[in-house]
């Protein structure tokens, strides 16, 4: 007997119990469906927190310094002659605080994001209207300001802030521009916070001394070579490791990649563990039905079918029951995800490997489940077989 | 033919050995029309299964045609009964779910014939049984003696040399019944070895030749015992 007369008989025996077939393939279904809808949604949620975490800045290192004893922080100047090192190609310094910023009758208390030009580019964040800091406004200690989308929409509505004047803690500056909007960010505010030059903030917020400082390496190739030079001027200056201390991007993308990679790996065992059970199912149905088709068999035998023809034609039905619930449980899962992702706007990642890997599983659950019943059938004494009512 | 030297069967049956035969010798040439006779328990069950390769001896040795079947495998005994046996059972053993035609073509699957040739084989199998009518009925929808004659189709379909009837009319009425013998009593007549197995004499009668069994041991018709 050939494999298309076997599929045929499976078919055949599978289409003859309609009802029975279908709730067994439903284990598979919601197993596979399980798989391909949770992984998505996992490797979606990587991807987006990757490309948050890219869109921070490319290159990015991020020193804080914490201090030690009376020693806690960088000077300006000392910090933006970093960008001289090898291998940095910017740097920008940060002063931060807290302080309520007025228009008119709005007021906002907001995160003060004291820096130099540099910021910009560094953390990959561009003005959309008016111009970013400029080098003279760091050197002459201007009264300008550069404001988050968040905080211009707070204090300006529909007016376009640029030119107009607000008052930080009671001082007045001059709006020059507007950040371009970034939604929620990974490391900081985003959008609710306004941009002054380095100096000027040093004085309003009372602060001397830099204790961060955003630095940009040349290429990603460099970025190990400046981060230890970092880490050993550090040591030198602060004598103390815990001091300071050196982020870099590739790393922090490590540590997110792992974490949800484990969340991945989480939710697609979840869905493997429902795929075990339809697959449990399988085997339990298949007993069932050798049992009862246990007449059936012997005449087959009787007529001449061998033990490989039964255990093939067994087989094959749980392998044709799991497949095409496998087929189903992809299909519904596929559609899901683009239906979620539509409505709630997720990023989901559809990977093909994936559905080829729940698809494949859900076959060999049932060559696997149903390997012990096709055994069963095909090693049925004939003459026991025939006896059986 | 069938050739069978001192055939022994025994079973254990919760732990009590049954000796269902005790040494059967038995030579059947081609060709012939023979009748095994015996009551209920007497054996004859368990002789058909162990000539139609369904079982196998425990002691003894079984020659059907060229083949020492006694010394074969599981796989080679499926051979032998797909292609040299046609089995007509007593009660029928039809698939209940395949129409009359597709039962009649499952040897053929097991032999591996190809799809159009097995159809038209089974639909002459099923011409010759006077079913040509009803090829797409499935068993239920069926007479008894139309069902008998769909297992005589299947039996008939792979040309096979032995047609082996374990009491063929025992589930049927007497018109169905003298159909079914008038059949095998014509497979006869065209040079097919036929072995009947019945406990009903004038069943038995019909056959050329007639051989008791009791209590597991042979005996010929006319042969007096000692």
């Amino acid at each position: 007997m050939n494999l298309l007369q076997a599929v045929r008989l499976a078919f055949g025996a599978i289409m003859s119990n309609k009802l029975r077939s279908f709730l067994t393939m439903l284990g598979v279904i919601i197993g596979v469906f399980a798989v391909v809808a949770l992984v998505s949604i996992g490797q979606g949620a990587t991807s987006q927190v990757t490309a948050e975490i890219q869109g921070m800045g490319s290159n990015l290192i991020v020193l804080d310094i914490r201090g030690r004893g009376g020693l806690d922080s960088l000077t300006l100047d000392e910090a933006v002659a970093l960008a001289k090192r090898p291998g940095v190609s910017a740097v920008a310094p940060v002063v931060d605080g807290y302080a309520t910023v007025k228009f008119a009758t709005e007021s906002n208390y907001t995160s003060i994001v004291g820096t130099t030009s540099a910021y910009s580019f560094v953390r990959n964040h561009f003005v959309d209207q008016g111009r970013f800091l400029a080098d003279v406004d760091v050197q002459n200690r201007l009264k300008v300001a550069v404001l988050g989308a968040e905080v211009a929409e707070n204090l300006f509505g529909e007016l376009d802030p640029v030119g107009h004047e607000i008052r930080i803690n009671g001082s007045a500056f001059t709006v020059i521009g507007v950040l371009e909007e970034k939604g929620f960010s990974l490391g900081g505010p985003s959008d609710d916070f306004v941009i002054i030059p380095a100096s000027t903030a040093e004085r309003l917020l009372r602060r001397q001394g830099i204790r961060t400082v955003y630095l940009q390496a040349e290429s990603a190739a460099t970025v190990d070579l400046v981060v230890s030079g970092l880490e050993s001027l550090m040591q030198l200056y602060f004598r103390d490791e815990n001091a300071f201390s050196v982020f870099n991007q590739a790393e922090i993308l490590d540590i997110l990649d792992e974490v949800t990679g484990v969340l991945t790996l989480m939710l697609g065992g979840i869905a493997g563990i429902s795929l075990l059970v339809g697959g449990i199912g399988i085997m339990n149905i298949m007993l069932v039905s050798v049992t009862e088709r246990t007449r059936e068999i012997g005449i087959n035998k009787a007529l001449g079918a061998k033990k490989r023809d039964i255990l093939l034609q067994f087989l094959i039905e749980s392998v044709v029951i799991s497949g095409v619930g496998g087929f189903i449980g992809m299909v519904l899962g596929y559609g899901t995800v683009r239906l979620f992702s539509g409505l709630f706007g997720l990023t989901i990642a559809f990977s093909p490997q994936v559905v080829l890997t729940a698809f494949t599983f859900s076959v060999f659950v049932g060559i696997f489940f149903g390997l012990y019943p096709a055994n069963k059938a095909a090693k049925l004494n004939p003459i026991d077989a025939l006896r059986s009512e | 033919m069938i050739r069978l030297e001192e055939i022994t069967k025994t079973y254990q049956l919760d732990g009590v050995e049954v000796n269902a035969l005790r040494g059967v010798t038995l030579n059947i040439s081609e060709g012939e029309f023979v009748a095994i006779v015996g009551p209920s328990g007497s054996g004859k069950s368990t002789l058909m299964n162990i000539i139609g390769c369904l079982d196998t001896p425990t002691s003894g040795k079984y020659w059907l045609k060229d083949h020492e079947v006694s010394k074969l495998s599981d796989n080679k005994l499926a051979d032998i009964r797909n292609r040299l046996i046609g089995f007509v059972f007593q009660s029928f053993n039809l698939l209940p779910r395949l129409t009359a035609l597709e039962n009649v073509e499952r040897p053929l699957i097991y032999r591996g014939v190809p799809k159009k040739e097995r159809r038209m084989l089974a639909e002459k199998a099923l011409e010759r049984v006077g079913l040509q009518d009803r090829m797409f009925h499935r068993p239920n929808q069926l007479s008894g003696g139309q069902q008998q004659r769909v297992a005589i189709a299947r039996a008939l379909v792979g040309d096979p040399a032995l047609i082996l009837a374990d009491e063929p009319t025992g589930n049927l009425d007497s018109v169905s019944g003298r159909e079914v013998m008038y059949l095998l009593k014509e497979l006869h007549a065209q040079g097919r070895t036929v072995l009947l197995i019945t406990h009903d004499t004038d069943i038995a009668r019909q056959a050329e030749r007639r051989v008791k069994i009791f209590d597991g041991r042979l005996q010929e018709e006319g042969e007096v015992v000692l």
